[in-house]
């Protein structure tokens, strides 16, 4: 799958091509299957999709840590596929805490520089400067078990980013910290990537993570790529039911498909290209495609009960099991207002109804 | 409350109990030497005759030249092993552990081996060996070094592969590559450094296993401090026993040393 590059890319970075990548792990397990990646000078591509589904596997190829068995990686325009990491120049960040325990924030901030020959005051200047750019200037004399996760994160962050790399390879860095400092320092991730403007590769199994900072992201599936779009495109035209499924809260709800239209909550919704054709298939709608009013009402719809009514802060969620003859027994969930959430309570009997631009995709039953 | 108190009055009475049985175990020994080699087994009474001897080092090396000799050549043999060992064993787990760890088993029963094998078969089986060794490499005590090294491979093993357990090896090595690290840089600057306190007890053991071996070398017909000191037995019995507690006291001293060392680097 190809696509064009974002113009929220910048002229900075530098371009990477993946081109029809296979990678096979003992046992014929095909991690990789033919993966096509554009990366254009400066891009925040995010790889998204369940474990297992090669994504991984692509940054750690991407990254020279693991030998493509077929394909080519280009990288400004060079051909890398078999150069070894440490002539990469990459920087990456790992999921595992991965700084050197025996040295401290600032000496592994300059690691990397020493490496290069550059000397002392330069090592110095740089070493602080990037240490500044995480926000840990204070504990650049610390050592790794004297810093927090989050912390550990961004000196990692620091490191790589301090040997000015190529690209910027992030494997899943945040997924070891908590909640609210994972937020943080994804929001500091992409601040931090659009100030420096590396070309940056960032995987991860979260979808909110990958929504948030990416300027495209890529759904893979089965090591192949279903979807290479912006995050808006992505949620609202996934191209594929897997996308559909993986991207977003989805309903799944038994339907009939006739005439390119799929009849379900007792109404009729226009299907995607891709979708199944004529006969009972499955429909995928988000929450927020679907209406809900009590019963009496006036509106017409699905007949179901009220099942949960929570408050989630800016928004309500009604859980309802449906009634009617199409799916009953089914669980609905639907996006409310919530100042909404008030109105409906447990065993209330409810009316369903999809908003015209619900389905996103249909697969056959 | 009280109770409590009478309890950990009890355990502790208990810990002091334990700590002076092995103090014992180990010191009324050495004690033993000590009173036997201060014995004036002519006139009566107590003499230093043998440790003044033992200490005049030109009188040493004069008049028992195979004992100095011996010293010297463990001492050779002791960095010889320790080196050796590290360089084969170092490298090879920590590769073992990157690339192939699904030889580890192997690795690991083959480290191992050394403890099933009596000395005594080692020799038989190292004799044809030697003879290829004495030729090439000609008849030098601390080519015992190469025996030695499987002989403390058992214990470097297990002390290197705790200490590779307890570092995250994959990721930190990956990370030093990613940053433009050449596996010779990734060895000596990320993994020996963070595997410091495992290498120290690789080396004590090998060192106090090299400064007490016996059997090999005695079969082979080299000359080891320990050799020496059984040599020197048959002739004078006091100073070879002065020899052995001397021997002792010193391999304490060079261990602790060697441990105080470890831990300064890391301060």
């Amino acid at each position: 799958m190809t696509a064009t590059p974002s113009p929220a890319a910048t002229a900075r970075g530098t371009e990477v091509r993946l081109t029809d990548l296979t990678r096979v792990y003992a046992g014929s397990v095909r991690a990789l299957d033919g993966f096509t990646l554009h990366m254009a000078p400066g891009e925040f591509i995010a790889l998204l999709g369940p474990s297992g589904c090669g994504k991984t596997t692509a940054l750690r190829l991407l990254a020279g840590l693991e030998d493509a068995d077929g394909g080519t990686i280009e990288v400004g325009g060079r051909d890398v596929t078999s150069i070894p990491t440490n002539k990469r120049d990459m920087g990456m960040v790992f999921q595992a805490y991965s700084l050197f325990p025996h040295m401290t924030a600032r000496q592994n901030v300059e690691f990397g520089l020493q490496l290069r020959r550059q000397d002392k005051p330069t090592r110095h200047t740089r070493a602080a400067q990037m240490l500044e750019l995480v926000g840990l200037s204070k504990q650049a004399d610390r050592f790794a078990h004297q810093m927090s996760g989050g912390q550990q994160q961004r000196v990692a962050l620091a490191r790589a980013l301090a040997i000015e790399p190529q690209v910027l390879l992030l494997d899943e860095p945040l997924s070891a910290l908590d909640a609210k400092v994972r937020t943080q320092l994804r929001d500091e991730i992409r601040r931090i990537q659009l100030e420096v403007g590396t070309t940056t590769l960032f995987v991860t199994h979260d979808q909110e993570e990958a929504l948030a900072v990416a300027d495209r992201v890529g759904v893979m599936n089965a090591g192949r790529l279903e979807q290479l779009a912006s995050p808006a495109e992505l949620y609202k035209n996934p191209a594929t039911p897997f996308v559909a499924d993986f991207v977003g809260l989805t309903n799944r709800l038994r339907c009939t498909v006739s005439d390119g239209r799929a009849r379900v909550l007792g109404g009729a919704v226009p299907l995607l290209s891709g979708s199944a054709g004529d006969g009972p298939a499955i429909v995928l709608v988000r929450p927020e495609g679907v209406t809900i009013a009590p019963v009496g009402a006036g509106s017409g719809g699905a007949p179901a009960a009220v099942v949960s009514a929570s408050f989630l802060g800016a928004s309500g969620k009604i859980v309802a099991r449906l009634e009617s003859s199409e799916g009953v027994g089914e669980l609905v969930s639907v996006q409310v207002d919530n100042t909404d959430v008030t109105a409906y309570s447990p065993g209330q009997q409810v009316l369903l109804a999809p908003r015209g631009d619900a389905a996103l995709a249909v697969s056959a039953s | 409350m009280s109770t409590r108190h009478t309890e950990r009055r009890k355990r502790a009475t208990l810990r002091w109990i334990v700590i002076g049985l092995t103090l014992a175990f180990f010191l009324v020994p050495l004690y033993g030497m000590l009173e036997f080699t201060t014995r004036d087994l002519i006139n009566g009474g107590r003499t230093g005759r043998v440790w003044t001897t033992l200490f005049d080092v030109s009188a040493v090396t004069e008049r028992y030249p195979a004992l100095a000799e011996g010293f010297l050549a463990s001492m050779a043999l002791a960095v010889f092993t320790v080196v050796v060992m590290l360089l084969l064993l170092v490298p090879t787990m920590t590769w073992v552990r990157l690339r192939l760890p699904r030889l580890t088993r192997t690795v690991e029963f083959i480290c191992l081996l050394p403890l099933t094998v009596p000395a005594i078969v080692l020799v038989v089986g190292l004799t044809p060996v030697y003879a290829w060794v004495t030729y090439l490499l000609g008849e030098g005590t601390v080519w015992l070094g190469l025996a030695y090294v499987i002989l403390v491979l058992p214990y470097a093993y297990r002390s290197l592969d705790a200490g590779l357990r307890a570092i995250d090896v994959k990721t930190l090595s990956e990370a030093a590559r990613s940053l433009g690290a050449s596996w010779l840089r990734v060895m000596w600057q990320i993994v020996l450094p963070n595997l410091r306190t495992a290498v120290l007890s690789a080396s004590f053991l090998s060192v106090a296993l090299v400064l007490g071996e016996f059997t090999i070398a005695n079969l082979f017909s080299r000359k080891n401090l320990q050799v020496a000191m059984f040599e020197l037995g048959k002739s004078d019995g006091q100073l070879s026993v002065a020899v052995g507690l001397a021997s002792l006291v010193f391999a304490f001293v060079v261990l602790f040393a060697m441990s105080f060392v470890g831990r300064k680097e890391k301060s």
